[in-house]
C-alpha cells in the first residue's frame, strides 16, 4: 500500500501488483533499523544502566574482579567530600565564564560578518572554524607553545611579562581556549538567523532613521532570542560534561585541584592511573549525576524547541 | 544587515582584529615545525629538517609514526564507513516507512543527539573491557561510530525527507525491492548528504583524543592523537619537532576542509561539541 499521506490521491496505484503480506511489511524497517539499534543499545542505553550501576558499588582496581554491592554509599562519600565544594565552584566558574564568551563572541561575529559582503563574510566564518576542526591535541600544543616563557612565547613577549601564561593564569588560558573553539557554534547559528530577517524590516528602520546600532538593538536581537536561548541551553549542557582541553592544558592543576571540574574529577578517579588505585565505583557515582543531568535537560529540550514540529509524520508512506 | 561601503571597510577590520589569536596560533605552528626556534613569531634559526626525523626514528621508545598514522588512517577511514552505512539505514527507515513505535525511535535519536555523551565514558570503558574490546582498535571504532549516529541518522533523515517520491515510487511499481531501491536510487540521490556526512566523521574522528587516550594503551594501536599527546608532558619539550608532528598531523585536517568546506557547514550548525 502506498501513500496514506501526502499523495493521496495516487493512493491505489501501488497496490494491484505486490501488497506485499505483513510480515514482509515489517521486514524490512527491522532490517534497516538493526546496525542502528544494536550500536545504539551497546554504546548508548547499556553504559546509561551501567553508570548507575557501577556508581552503586566499591569496585576499584583492587576489587576489579568481584565488586560489592554498597548502595549510596559513594553518593554519600562524595557528599562529605571536602574538596566537592570547590570542584562545583570550579565547574560553575567555567560553565559560565565560558558560555559568557561564547555566545557574546559568536553573536559579535555573526553581526559584524553579515554586516559585509558576503564574500568576505564567509572567510571569517570559515576561519573561526579552523580550532574546531583542528585536532584537540594540536590545539593544545599551539596553546602550549604560545603561553610560553621568553622569549620563546609571544604572549610573554607582546605583554613585556616573561611567564608560563598557562600555569601563571590557568582559568584565563582554559575559558579562552574553550571560547575559540565554541564561539563558532553561536556564530553559525547566530548567522542563519539573521540571514532568515527579512530585508523590508532594515529597510523600514532605515527610513524611520534608525542609526545601525538601533537597528541591531532593536530590530536584530529580539528576533534573535530563540536562538540564544537555543546556544545557551545546548552549550550549557556539552560544557557541563566536557574536559578535554582541562585536561590537555593543565590537566587539573596546578596544584591541588585549581582548575578540575565535575566531568575531570569523574574521569580522574574512574580512568587515571595518576592517583594509583583508581576509585571506579566513586568515578562512576560523580559520572552518574551527569549522566542523570543530561538525560533529564535533552528531554526538556524536546519539549521547549518545539518536539513534535520535528517528528511530524514521513511525507511519504509505503508498507 | 548591509552597511555602506566605508562602514564595512571598518567591520572588516574589526574582524580582522578579532580573528588575529587564531591566525597567530597557526602561524607559530608553521613556522615552529619549519625553523625548530621561534621567539614569539619570529624564527632564530635556519629552517631544520631534523624536527622532522620523527618520520625516519622512533623517537623515546614510542614506536615509528607510520604506526599511528596508518592507525589513524584506519580509525578515520572506518569510523565514517560505518557512520555512513549505518545512519543512512536507519534515517532511510525513519524517512519512508512506516512502523511502530516510529515516533519513539526519532524522539529517541534526538533525545540521543543532545545528550553528552562523554559523560558515559566510564561506563564505556568497562562494557568494552567485558566485550573483550578494550586496547583494541576495533572497539574504538565502534565506540566513536555509536557516539556520533544520533546526529548522523538526523542528519540523513532530513536529505531523505527533501527527496521527491517519484522515482522511488516508479521503481517500487516495476517491482523492486525496498533494499534495491534503497541502495540503487535513494542512496545516490543523497550524495550530498553522504559527503557532508563523510567528511565530517572523517575530521571527527581523525581528531578524536579521549576515546582513544582512554580505550587504547598499547602502543601498537596508538593514534596520532596519542602520539603526539606523549610529547606534550615530557619536562624538556623539543617544541620544534613536535610542531612539526603537529603539522604533520594537522595537514590533512586543513586538506579536507578546505575541499569539504561547502558541505560542512550546515553540520556545525548543528553542534556536536561545546
Amino acid at each position: 500500500m502506498i501513500g496514506r499521506g501526502s499523495i493521496g490521491g495516487g493512493g491505489g496505484f501501488g497496490r494491484g501488483r505486490d501488497s506485499p503480506s505483513p510480515s514482509e511489511r515489517y521486514a524490512a524497517p527491522v532490517v534497516f533499523l538493526l546496525p542502528a539499534t544494536i550500536l545504539i543499545v551497546l554504546f548508548f542505553m547499556l553504559p546509561v544502566v551501567t553508570t548507575i550501576g557501577l556508581s552503586m558499588t566499591d569496585i576499584s582496581t583492587l576489587t576489579f574482579r568481584q565488586p560489592k554491592w554498597v548502595g549510596l554509599e559513594n553518593y554519600r562519600a562524595l557528599l562529605g567530600d571536602p574538596s566537592v565544594g570547590r570542584i562545583m565552584v570550579n565547574t560553575a566558574r567555567y560553565v559560565v565564564f565560558t558560555l559568557l564568551f561564547n555566545v557574546g563572541m559568536g553573536l559579535m561575529l555573526a553581526l559584524l560578518s553579515t554586516s559585509i559582503p558576503a564574500r568576505y563574510g564567509n572567510q571569517f566564518r570559515a576561519v573561526w572554524l579552523l580550532p574546531r576542526i583542528l585536532p584537540a591535541v594540536v590545539y593544545v600544543l599551539i596553546w602550549q607553545g604560545l603561553t610560553r616563557e621568553a622569549p620563546f612565547g609571544l604572549v610573554s613577549d607582546v605583554t613585556g611579562i616573561s611567564r608560563n601564561w598557562i600555569t601563571a593564569a590557568p582559568w584565563s588560558t582554559i575559558i579562552l581556549a574553550n571560547g575559540l573553539v565554541g564561539a563558532s557554534f553561536g556564530m553559525l547559528i547566530f548567522t542563519s538567523a539573521i540571514r532568515a530577517i527579512p530585508q523590508e524590516l532594515f529597510y523600514a528602520s532605515a527610513v524611520d532613521g534608525a542609526t545601525t546600532l538601533q537597528t541591531m538593538r532593536r530590530v536584530v536581537l529580539p528576533l534573535l532570542r530563540w536562538p540564544i536561548l537555543f546556544v545557551t541551553a545546548y552549550q550549557t549542557l556539552s560544557l557541563l560534561t566536557s574536559f578535554e582541553y582541562i585536561l590537555l592544558l593543565t590537566g587539573g592543576g596546578p596544584g591541588f585541584y585549581t582548575t578540575t571540574v565535575w566531568a575531570l574529577h569523574a574521569y580522574n578517579l574512574a580512568l587515571s592511573n595518576y592517583f594509583g588505585n583508581v576509585q571506579f565505583g566513586l568515578g562512576a557515582a560523580m559520572a552518574a549525576v551527569l549522566v542523570v543531568i543530561g538525560i533529564v535537560v535533552s528531554l526538556l529540550y524536546l519539549r521547549v524547541f518545539n518536539f513534535r514540529a520535528l517528528v511530524s509524520e514521513p511525507k511519504v508512506e509505503v508498507n | 544587515m548591509p552597511l555602506l561601503p566605508p562602514r564595512w571597510r571598518l567591520v572588516l577590520l574589526l574582524l580582522l582584529l578579532l580573528s588575529l589569536p587564531i591566525a597567530a596560533g597557526l602561524a607559530w605552528l608553521l613556522l615552529t615545525g619549519a625553523f625548530d626556534r621561534v621567539h614569539g613569531l619570529l624564527p632564530v634559526k635556519p629552517p631544520d629538517l631534523r624536527n622532522w626525523r620523527f618520520l625516519w626514528e622512533a623517537i623515546g621508545g614510542r614506536p615509528p609514526a607510520i604506526v599511528p598514522l596508518v592507525n589513524s588512517l584506519i580509525f578515520a577511514s572506518v569510523v565514517a564507513a560505518v557512520e555512513l552505512v549505518v545512519c543512512s539505514m536507519a534515517a532511510y527507515a525513519i524517512s519512508r516507512m512506516s512502523f511502530p513505535g516510529r515516533r519513539i525511535y526519532l524522539g529517541l535519536v534526538l533525545v540521543l543527539h543532545a545528550f553528552p555523551a562523554v559523560s558515559l565514558i566510564i561506563a564505556i570503558f568497562y562494557i568494552l573491557r567485558l566485550l573483550g574490546l578494550f586496547d583494541t582498535l576495533a572497539g574504538v571504532i565502534l565506540v566513536k561510530a555509536s557516539l556520533e549516529l544520533p546526529l548522523g541518522i538526523w542528519l540523513m533523515k532530513g536529505f531523505f525527507d527533501n527527496l521527491s517520491w517519484d522515482m522511488e515510487m516508479a521503481a517500487l511499481v516495476d517491482g523492486m525491492s525496498r533494499y534495491r531501491l534503497f541502495w540503487k536510487i535513494a542512496m545516490p540521490l543523497v550524495r550530498p548528504g553522504l559527503l557532508a556526512l563523510g567528511t565530517f566523521a572523517l575530521l571527527s574522528a581523525w581528531g578524536e583524543f579521549i576515546l582513544p587516550f582512554t580505550l587504547i594503551v598499547s602502543g601498537r594501536s596508538w593514534t596520532m592523537a596519542i602520539y603526539l599527546q606523549t610529547f606534550l608532558g615530557e619536562a624538556f619539550t623539543d617544541f620544534g619537532m613536535i610542531a612539526a608532528v603537529g603539522l604533520f598531523y594537522a595537514m590533512p585536517v586543513v586538506a579536507l576542509f578546505l575541499l569539504g568546506q561547502r558541505y560542512l557547514l550546515n553540520i556545525y550548525g548543528g553542534g556536536v561539541k561545546g
